[in-house]
């Protein structure tokens, strides 16, 4: 089983996610098999205290440990790092508490292996139907949106999906420099910066199967003031290339 | 010019001002502390024992300055140099988190590369 170009990675970060991860890992594992993706999973263990390692355990993937929590785009970034080593120049990234529907994976690959984007996120906004998440949330995606899509010139449904599909440029950008925090906005500015292609395609996504989001209603006000911080200095920062 | 600073407080912060440099020296040749953080530190004491030694040294600075009062011009630069430090420390903070994060990702790597090793032995 000796990766190549051809294998698309998949990044699944997890943090406290025991309850949710198997079955995530599963479904992707069926779901990339039934749409004849040759696929790579590797989970990334972001400090968990609870049995996370554990559940994933004896799974075809590969299991990363953090020593300590890092924060999602670290442990994001860590499978990125993973998938170039391992060869790969694509890369899907599913979030571990079964939020992202694996059977849309093959859609949210088509425009990057067909070459008509470099990245691709996966939004519940672009059609209706599907959990479409907590009004205060949606207001805050929105806004979101908005401000991206001002930075970048363009339009930009959801903003913080990390439902994403990277082709190798892309994987290198994220490879190379990736927020520990609330990664998401910030990247797509990175990316338009570098002048990489970025496509929505419409996914509906689930709700969350155990877990606590990342980001509590307490903490949301913070996660605005910092996000909107990043993503204009991430506008204004000439990026050294690597 | 009668210096406005009384003997006894001068005595005071004199004593103060060596103590704290003995902190400062200790906290080095233990280990504690490194140099380029306790230069800062040093400098700082030699600048308060010099006041305290030049009596009428605060004066003479506020009045060249143009400071009305003196103990005012203490405050300023004390604030001053207090939140240079700061953000100093916050820079150094920042480094090593984000160095830190680059060691936790190695040691997981590592950590795969050796599982795999032991895995085909």
């Amino acid at each position: 089983m000796e990766p190549h170009k051809r294998t698309v990675a998949v990044v699944i970060p997890a943090f406290n996610e025991e309850k949710a991860i198997r079955s995530v890992v599963e479904d992707v594992i069926s779901s990339v098999h039934a749409q004849g993706v040759d696929a790579h999973i590797i989970v990334i263990n972001d400090g968990s205290s609870d049995n996370t390692a554990m559940a994933v355990g004896s799974l075809p993937c590969t299991l990363l440990n953090l020593p300590f929590n890092l924060g999602i785009g670290a442990a994001v970034q860590l499978g990125f790092r993973y998938a170039q080593k391992l060869g790969c120049n694509t890369a899907v990234q599913v979030d571990g508490d079964g939020q992202h529907p694996a059977r849309e994976i093959g859609r949210l690959l088509e425009p990057v292996l067909n070459d008509s984007a470099d990245v691709v996120i996966g939004s519940r906004f672009l059609v209706k139907g599907g959990s479409r998440s907590t009004l205060v949330r949606r207001v805050g995606i929105r806004y979101f949106n908005a401000l991206v899509g001002l930075l970048i010139g363009r339009r930009v449904t959801d903003s913080t999906s990390g439902f994403r599909a990277l082709n190798r440029r892309a994987l290198e950008v994220c490879a190379w420099e990736y927020p520990d925090q609330y990664p998401e906005p910030e990247a797509i500015i990175s990316f338009a910066k570098r002048k990489l292609r970025v496509a929505e395609v419409s996914v509906r996504m689930n709700d969350r199967q155990s877990g606590r989001s990342s980001i509590n209603t307490f903490a949301g006000f913070v996660y605005m003031i910092k996000v909107s911080l990043a993503v204009c200095i991430a506008v204004l920062r000439t990026h050294q290339e690597g | 010019m009668d210096s406005i600073v009384p003997l006894r407080i001068q005595i005071v912060s004199i004593f103060g001002s060596v103590l704290f440099l003995a902190v400062i020296g200790r906290l080095i040749l233990k280990g504690k502390l490194r140099e380029e953080y306790a230069i800062v530190w040093i400098f700082a004491t030699a600048v308060l024992l010099l006041l305290s030694i030049w009596r009428n040294g605060l004066e003479v600075l506020a009045a060249v300055l143009g400071v009305y009062y003196a103990p005012s011009l203490l405050f300023l630069v004390a604030l001053f140099a207090v939140t240079a430090f700061l953000v100093h420390l916050s820079v150094v903070a920042s480094t090593l988190q984000r160095q830190n994060k680059i060691l936790a990702q190695e040691l997981a790597l590592l950590r795969d590369e050796m599982q795999k090793m032991n895995n085909t032995r």
